[in-house]
């Protein structure tokens, strides 16, 4: 079985769920879920962000580039809760203000992240990383008392074949191959059944059968879930993209599909020397 | 204003009289077969020896009779006096005036004084005081003579340096020790203008008789006046007493400056866990107590040749620690912390095998003890304030170091970005452990101050410990001003909850108040921002 | 079931537990029906010295659970064990009676040289042991709830956690030294007379003192396998080395670490009630800030994060303190300063971890026919956490 098909029906799994967290399902009927409007964050007086407005589509695949420093890791912690902007305002969907939640509200609300530097829990074997991702109670009365249900089981069972990971299952993870780390942490990812997928640098260190794999998975995933990727691959990123959107200097430079962006002359201007 | 004129004057005087020392330069053969004399013969041959004596014009007269009219003065039996204490419990020899070591004073004998013998001194000991050269001994004596009671004899005697005194700290003190003689006067005016005349007196004596005329004089406007001069005065005796406060504040801030500010540079610039910071403090002030012991003859000199010698020690042992422990744990901060606790654990029974667990003394030179007093209810003893100046110095030497000289940039460096700073040629472990051993001497330094002011025992630097990492997460981990302002703030808090709560419950309501704190602010008053704080 | 992943998954723990429960019935016979000649017989003495090693065993399991498993260092937790110590002290007080020097009805000897008047009301209600029970579990647990709170929900983590919990807990010396406080200031809470009854300094209350100690121990023990095995004790791992992950993974971290927190604060309160009795005294040294570190080194010399490495930890160190102590006690210091480093620098992982490194090497040289045992794997990096 291919590994696209896994993905796909990894995919039919991770339908939208109302999340005890946020009461109402999320309101998309406007198109965006993700409004991210006028941000912008300093730190002692250097601003990473300035006055940054980006929208994603419900179900979108949208690429984020930029040269270093452009703000793309700060826009992922504005969004998932570890970093409090100065100004704006983050919703997801219509009506959840992501700004008023912590960490783990927006993680059980549906949006997930996978770091640039792949952290998974390395004392934890594979099979462990892929349940504590997994979307069920993460109160502490309920891990304390009750293990995970058989369909929660048999969908771990599911992720570890989409992830390629099924031999390895009671592995140390901290035994994993980089390559093999970065996709446990795709696997938990899936786990944690986002409706927004905030994807850093999955690339970073894989090999180029593991690089087209990736980008299999990450387009199989667009349409069911949002998936927002930064990388610095620019291969990678024209294999995949559909819309583009440039940072530089903490604001957004360029948006449109991969071609526009590149005959852009403030871009050109920006990456003279890369690409 | 012209109290504050005091002040200054009385803080550049007390500067300019620090290198008081050897002053036995000329030997008085008559002085010393005086002194010889003083215990032989009948009372009259006594009291005709200290006559004769007083006549010497000897520098060393003050000393020896003040510590005879104390019973201080002592001897081995039968033999002429040899040492005499001081009332800090020092002790000196009497004909060369330096300060010994040897404490074994308990089989000495004082040599003896009758009430009669007292009399006499009394008077002579307040006529050569009114006449010392020191304006604060001036000082003193005629507030001693205020406080015993004046009488028509000491008001003579008060005229007389009267017309000769030059510092306004001194006449202040004459012209109220002469209000407080009229108040006595039969003549209403005569007290009304003695009131006048005291209002501005914060002598305790000069309340007490404002009260008594206050609410018994058979004059009312007397009385009123009385009265409203009271007032003025506790009004203004409060003012001091805030001002005192804040100045002792501002003194044990200063100690826990010194304590902290070595820790500011080792964990809060280098981020290593150093518990055995306080055992650093300790071993610097037993760098003191050792120099004193190898160079008994020059005391007044020790703390001069101990703070060097302090910080190399120090910061020797600092290095050895780095190189040989805390280099094998960076990025390890819990196991660094419990590495060296175990280290300081060692250090600790180290000093009690070798030296003893019992305390040792340190003595202080004479220019260093002694009491400031800027007026009745405000003074501070020259202890706290060299330490206040010592605090602030080291301060600012170590900001220069670290502002200012190719390792303080280097350090800055290696802080910040570790593998950045190797790659542009840095050394970092050597960086490290010259850091490392820079903020341990400084601990050592730290010792030989804190050896002036607490006991020296194996357990010195337990005390400091806490409070040293309090005062530098209060402030803000590395940076080096925040430990000042919070050192300082965290001495005054202290010092004005003592009166309040005692000495440790005002302790443990700071504590508590800087755990609350740690809550609100976790990186401190002044922390530091930007993306690599945030980690 | 709930055997097999307490239990038989566990085989280190087995045997301690197993060496424990021996004991528990072997000690008491021996010393109460062997004559004093017998080579077998038991002393007294070391009846309670084995009581109090138990107590700080199950001390020393409190700390690993939290340092271990959630990577909270608390260099404090001898505060919540000297209050459990000191709640049970209160009800041991309050039996006196009118047995104390002055004899007064109601109140303690230190309260009459006081000149107190009246009970104060925060000794109202020991002299019922169902709400003494009650006490040593309520405050050491409320003080960790509040304290822990107030630190988890800032953030405060790592050294700075490490250094407040020793604040506290010194803060808690200086305010028991006072005498105002009403606990005996100095010299604390001793002269007991009876527990439950019994004459406390009798052979057989010795003996149940010293069986009821091995009893939380095990039941502590497994309460704790029970909780690093759950999902819980997983989350707990992940917190402990990737805290900022597990939070985006959806994991409430705060919560997390308050409860285990508390439940940790509680088992070193019953610790420090079972102590009381067998030792004879509380006073405000135990608060010290050196005994609350010293339990870290125990954990760590034992091998951190196995939780039967904790009750190692502690026998060995305290058997290794009573042996230097009674033989050179200027050593003890030293010796004890060396452990500090020397298991930091080459056993990170105690001696539960050299020991299943040698096992390990051995079966290397000689190639086992069973598939590799699953005990400890839960653990592998207790370095990891910072």
């Amino acid at each position: 079985m291919s590994i696209v098909k896994q993905a796909l029906r990894a995919g039919r799994h991770a339908l939208p769920k109302a999340d005890p967290n946020f009461g109402a399902p999320i309101d998309t009927s406007h198109g965006p879920i993700l409004y991210v409007e006028g941000i912008s964050v300093s730190f002692d007086g250097f601003k990473a962000l300035n006055d940054l407005n980006l929208y994603v589509d419900d179900g979108e695949l949208r690429c984020i580039i930029g040269p270093n420093g452009a703000g793309k890791t700060t826009m992922m912690d504005v969004i998932t809760g570890k970093t409090r902007p100065d100004e704006g305002s983050v919703f997801f969907g219509q009506s959840i203000n992501l700004l008023e939640l912590s960490e783990h509200q927006i993680a059980r609300g549906g949006i997930g992240r996978k770091f640039q530097k792949p952290t998974i829990f390395e004392a934890l074997t594979v099979y462990e990383n892929l349940e504590l991702a997994t979307a069920a109670n993460k109160r502490v009365w309920s891990t304390l008392t009750r293990e995970l249900n058989g369909a929660q089981k048999d969908r771990i069972e599911e992720v570890l074949h989409t992830i390629g990971l099924i031999t390895q299952r009671h592995q140390d993870a901290g035994a994993l191959s980089h390559g093999q780390k970065q996709w446990l942490e795709i696997g938990m990812l899936l786990m944690q059944e986002p409706r927004v997928l905030l994807v850093d640098e999955p690339v970073a260190g894989m090999t180029g059968e593991e690089v087209e794999h990736t980008a299999q998975l990450l387009t199989s995933l667009a349409g069911k879930h949002s998936v927002i990727v930064v990388e610095h691959d620019m291969a990678f990123v024209r294999s995949i993209a559909r819309t583009v959107t440039v940072l530089h200097q903490g604001s957004v430079l360029a948006e449109g599909s991969m071609d526009q962006v590149q005959n852009d002359p403030k871009v050109i201007e920006v990456y003279l020397g890369e690409t | 204003m012209i109290k504050y004129g005091h002040w200054f004057l009385a803080l550049l005087l007390s500067c300019a009289s620090v290198p008081a020392l050897a002053e036995n330069d000329q030997a008085n053969p008559d002085f010393e077969t005086l002194v010889q004399q003083l215990p032989q013969g009948n009372l009259r041959d006594r009291m005709a020896t200290i006559e004769a004596l007083v006549s010497s014009d000897d520098e060393r007269l003050l000393n020896l009779l003040t510590a005879l009219r104390n019973n201080d003065l002592l001897a081995d039996d039968g033999e002429p006096p040899r040492v005499a204490r001081r009332r800090d419990g020092q002790v000196f020899d009497v004909l060369s005036g330096e300060l010994l070591l040897d404490d074994t004073v308990e089989t000495l004998s004082r040599v003896p004084v009758n009430n009669m013998m007292r009399r006499q001194l009394q008077t002579t000991i307040a006529r050569l005081s009114l006449n010392n050269d020191s304006p604060q001994v001036r000082y003193r004596a005629v507030r001693q003579m205020i406080s015993d009671g004046v009488d028509a004899d000491i008001i003579a005697l008060l005229r007389e340096r009267d017309e000769i005194e030059t510092t306004l700290l001194v006449s202040n003190a004459i012209e109220t020790a002469f209000a407080l003689h009229r108040l006595d006067s039969d003549n209403p005016q005569t007290r009304l203008s003695a009131v006048e005349r005291l209002r501005g007196s914060l002598e305790s004596e000069a309340r007490n008789s404002l009260r008594r005329l206050a609410e018994n004089d058979e004059v009312t406007e007397v009385r009123e006046a009385a009265a409203e001069a009271l007032q003025s005065i506790e009004g203004r005796v409060t003012f001091y007493r805030a001002v005192e406060s804040t100045l002792f504040g501002l003194s044990l801030g200063s100690v826990l400056l010194l304590a902290a500010i070595g820790l500011a540079i080792t964990f809060g610039v280098m981020g290593v866990i150093n518990m055995a910071h306080g055992e650093l403090i300790m071993i610097g002030a037993y760098t003191t107590w050792m120099v004193q012991q190898l160079f008994p003859g020059l005391i007044e000199w020790s703390l001069l040749i101990a703070i060097p010698s302090a910080f190399v020690v120090t910061a020797l042992v600092g290095i050895a620690i780095e190189r040989g422990v805390i280099r094998f744990l960076y990025g390890r901060p819990l196991e660094t912390l419990l590495a060296t606790f175990g280290i300081s654990l060692i250090l600790q029974q180290a000093v009690r095998s070798l030296f003893s667990p019992l305390n040792r003394s340190v003595t202080s030179p004479e220019w260093i003890s002694g009491t400031l007093t800027i007026n009745p209810v405000l003074s501070i003893t020259y202890t706290r304030l060299y330490i206040f100046i010592f605090g602030l110095m080291v301060f600012f030497a170590l900001l220069l170091i670290m502002k200012k000289t190719a390792l303080g940039l280097k350090v800055r460096a290696v802080s910040q970005n570790r593998a950045m700073a190797r790659a542009v040629g840095v050394r970092s472990s050597w960086v490290d452990a010259l850091t490392f051993g820079l903020g341990s001497g400084i601990a050592g330094v730290a010792g030989v101050a804190l050896s002036q002011i607490t006991n020296v025992g194996p357990n010195l630097g337990q005390a400091y410990i806490i409070d040293s990492f309090m005062v530098v997460v209060f402030g803000g981990v590395g940076n080096l001003w925040g430990t000042l302002v919070s050192a300082m703030s965290l001495g005054i808090l202290n010092n004005y909850l003592e009166p309040w709560t005692g000495a440790m419950l005002a302790k443990v309501i700071v504590l508590v108040l800087l755990i609350l704190f740690i809550q609100k602010r976790p990186r401190g008053l002044f922390p530091q921002k930007g993306r690599a704080a945030d980690g | 079931m709930l055997t097999q992943r307490l239990l038989t998954s566990d085989r280190g723990g087995m045997i301690v537990l197993g060496i424990i429960a021996v004991a528990l019935v072997l000690v008491p016979i021996l010393n109460m029906t062997l004559p004093r000649e017998s080579p077998f017989y038991v002393s007294n003495f070391t009846v309670a010295l084995l009581g109090k090693f138990l107590c700080f065993a199950l001390l020393a399991l409190a700390v690993d659970l939290i340092w271990g498993y959630a990577g909270i260092l608390s260099l404090g937790h001898g505060a919540f064990f000297a209050l459990g110590g000191y709640a049970m002290g209160m009800y041991l007080m309050r039996q006196i009676g009118e047995r104390g020097v002055y004899g007064h009805p109601e109140l303690l000897d230190f309260m009459v040289v006081m000149n107190w008047e009246s009970l104060p009301w925060y000794w109202q209600g020991f002299d019922m042991f169902w709400f003494a029970a009650l006490m040593i579990l309520l405050i050491p647990g409320l003080l960790a709830l509040v304290f822990g709170w107030l630190a988890f929900r800032s953030r405060v983590t790592g050294v700075y956690f490490a250094i407040i919990t020793q604040a506290l807990t010194y803060a808690l010396m200086l305010a028991f030294f006072r005498n105002e406080m009403g606990f005996g200031g100095n010299n604390g809470l001793n002269d007991f007379k009876t527990i439950l009854g019994f004459e406390i300094a009798t052979r057989a209350t010795r003996a149940g003192l010293f069986v009821a100690s091995g009893i939380a121990l095990i039941l502590g023990y497994l309460s704790c396998r029970y909780i690093v095995t759950s999902r819980m004790g997983r989350v707990l791992v992940s917190i402990r080395d990737a805290e900022s992950r597990t939070r985006f993974s959806g994991y409430k971290v705060e919560s997390y670490k308050l409860w285990v927190f508390v439940y940790s604060s509680m088992m070193a309160a019953v610790a420090g009630a079972l102590y009381v009795p067998q030792v004879g005294i509380i006073n405000p040294g135990e608060f010290s800030p050196l005994n609350s570190i010293e339990v870290v080194v125990w954990v760590a010399t034992g091998g951190r994060g196995t939780l039967y490495g904790a009750i190692v930890g502690a026998f060995s160190v305290n058997y290794a303190k009573t042996f230097f102590t009674t033989w050179s006690p200027q050593t003890w210091l030293f010796v004890l300063g060396s452990l500090f480093v020397l298991v930091t620098l080459l056993l990170p992982k105690g001696l539960v971890g050299l020991f299943n490194h040698l096992k390990r090497k051995q079966r290397e040289d000689n190639p086992p026919p069973e598939a590799p045992s699953e005990d400890a794997a839960t653990i592998k990096s207790p370095g990891g956490a910072a």
